[in-house]
């Protein structure tokens, strides 16, 4: 299997008063078709390792990377304007919040067309149609109705289902998930990955997700890398989470409370200047 | 024994919508007691009718067997507190961590601020070097412990949690989750937490109540909810969802 993405060495850095600062420092990995979780606490440079494979630092940072090819073509060579065609149409981002991230003055079917207009993926009663079926597939019962709402009109759970459907209706190669379920409730985040997860394997992309919570990564995605302080530290299989070998991950995993479990006082984690090194 | 906290069929309604409808339970003097569930079920709404940051349709509140009237006197708040779930909206911006001690002491014309405000940082673990800082010099779970620290400057016997841990990382989590644990045993106070996540809930609590669409589903111990011992098919629902994401075969 012949790799999508294969980045080496990644580095974003940021200029502050205090000179340049690095928030992810030599990421590197492969990712073929298959589910990707990249878990971290804030300021972990995970979401930033994922704005950069999409070309979204804000301009003032840095990027460098040895290797930063997406299905053949060099990511780091290519034009602003190669860049925009690649996004939306061949790698695609859901973000966090759909309050935030949907065009509030803008009915969410128009929001999934324009997204079609503008990789020339057809316009007009053709793409209309696209779009329905794609409302239909992230399980929005009635699209008609959907179709014309604006995005403060439904649910967070909801919104996110549409923002899912402007983001797969191009149909892109990859998909990069940034804490897509994070502002919902848990019964309404399970379905949303289901849906993620279906469309997913349905469609053979390969799925990047970024998230904090290191227990629902693990249940969700095939392989794991756990980042701390802008570096992987380990890279695992999803399944042997619970024989992680970096005392970070360990100590990310011990301090939850879980259920049936009676720990007072709650193990913290104990950070040692070694794994930031 | 009177109990701490009593509140009997409360009903809050904004226009013609009803946020909460017939929600009651007890928390005993020192209990700590949990409200879980989905957003939009209400949970935050009691806790908001508690502290009087939401109007009371119906139903009463007793503080040790008191009942409260809707204007809360300067002595309720002296009894009841309330931490709020974003560390970054509760603060503000342009006040020192000082100032933010500060104000509840002016308010309650309560002297010796100096010695109070040093005490009540040094409890939460800051120490006098975060006292003349601005919010956004602190890290998340730093605000989230200055918030700790004003509601319990003016010395409370109830503490009302909002979601006190759900904007932190969980390596965070679990240290303002033991700080809080710790302060309860020192100071014998009642809690009323409220959280989406039942592993907090149980952690934290001893009896919590679930709630959906602003009404009661089930009040149940947390070594029932550990033991699966669950009456309703709602609270199972939560329960699984809790377990992470598990794929259909």
């Amino acid at each position: 299997m012949s790799a999508l993405l294969d980045v080496e060495n990644l580095r974003v850095s940021f200029p502050t008063r205090s000179g340049m600062v690095e928030a992810v420092r030599g990421v590197s990995f492969t990712l073929g078709r298959e589910r990707l979780g990249i878990v971290g606490e804030s300021g972990s440079g995970k979401s930033q390792t994922g704005r950069a494979i999409l070309g979204l630092t804000p301009p003032h940072a840095t990027v460098t990377a040895d290797r930063l090819v997406f299905d053949g073509i060099d990511l780091l060579a290519a034009s602003e304007k190669e860049r925009r065609t690649l996004r939306g149409k061949r790698i695609a981002m859901v973000l966090q919040d759909p309050k935030f991230s949907l065009n509030p003055v803008m009915r969410i079917g128009e929001q999934i067309m324009e997204t079609l207009a503008a990789h020339g993926r057809g316009s007009g009663a053709e793409a209309r149609r696209r779009t329905l079926a794609m409302l239909e597939a992230v399980q929005i019962r009635d699209p008609e109705r959907v179709f014309n709402l604006y995005p403060h009109e439904v649910s967070g759970g909801m919104g996110q289902r549409a923002m899912i459907a402007m983001m797969l209706v191009a149909e892109p190669d990859m998909l990069i998930a940034d804490e897509p379920t994070s502002a919902l409730d848990v019964t309404v985040q399970l379905q949303v990955l289901s849906i993620l997860d279906k469309l997913v394997a349905e469609r053979g992309m390969g799925l990047i997700f970024v998230s904090h919570d290191l227990r629902l990564v693990s249940s969700f995605c095939d392989r794991v890398l756990v980042m701390y302080a802008g570096r992987v530290v380990e890279e695992i299989a999803a399944d042997r989470l619970h024989q992680s070998q970096h005392p970070y991950t360990q100590g990310l995993l011990n301090c939850l409370p879980k259920l049936g479990q009676s720990r007072h006082p709650l193990p913290v984690l104990d950070r040692k200047p070694e794994w930031a090194a | 024994m009177t109990d701490a906290l009593a509140i009997k069929g409360l009903a809050v309604e904004f226009d013609d919508f009803r946020a909460v409808d017939g929600v009651g339970f007890s928390v005993a003097e020192g209990e700590s007691f949990g409200l879980v569930g989905e957003s939009g079920s209400g949970k935050s709404t009691v806790l908001r009718a508690v502290a009087g940051l939401a109007p009371v349709t119906e139903g009463s509140i007793f503080v040790r067997g008191e009942e409260i009237r809707p204007a809360r006197s300067k002595a309720f708040y002296r009894r009841v507190q309330m931490v709020f779930q974003d560390p970054y909206g509760s603060l503000h911006p342009r006040h020192t961590i000082d100032r933010a001690l500060a104000e509840p002491l002016a308010v309650h014309g309560i002297g010796d601020a100096e010695r109070r405000i040093l005490k009540a940082l040094d409890e939460v673990g800051l120490g006098k070097g975060f006292r003349f800082r601005y919010p956004h010099q602190l890290s998340g779970g730093q605000r989230q412990r200055v918030a700790i620290a004003r509601a319990l400057i003016l010395e409370p016997t109830i503490l009302l949690l909002d979601e006190p841990t759900s904007a932190l990382d969980a390596s965070v989590q679990a240290e303002v989750l033991n700080l809080l644990e710790e302060i309860r045993r020192e100071r014998r106070l009642t809690y009323v937490l409220v959280s989406h996540d039942l592993a907090v809930v149980t952690h934290m609590c001893e009896r919590l109540l679930v709630m959906q669409h602003g009404k009661p589903v089930e009040l149940l111990t947390s070594a029932d909810l550990a033991a699966r011992r669950i009456e309703t098919p709602y609270t199972r629902e939560l329960m699984v969802a809790s377990e992470g994401f598990r794929r259909e075969p």
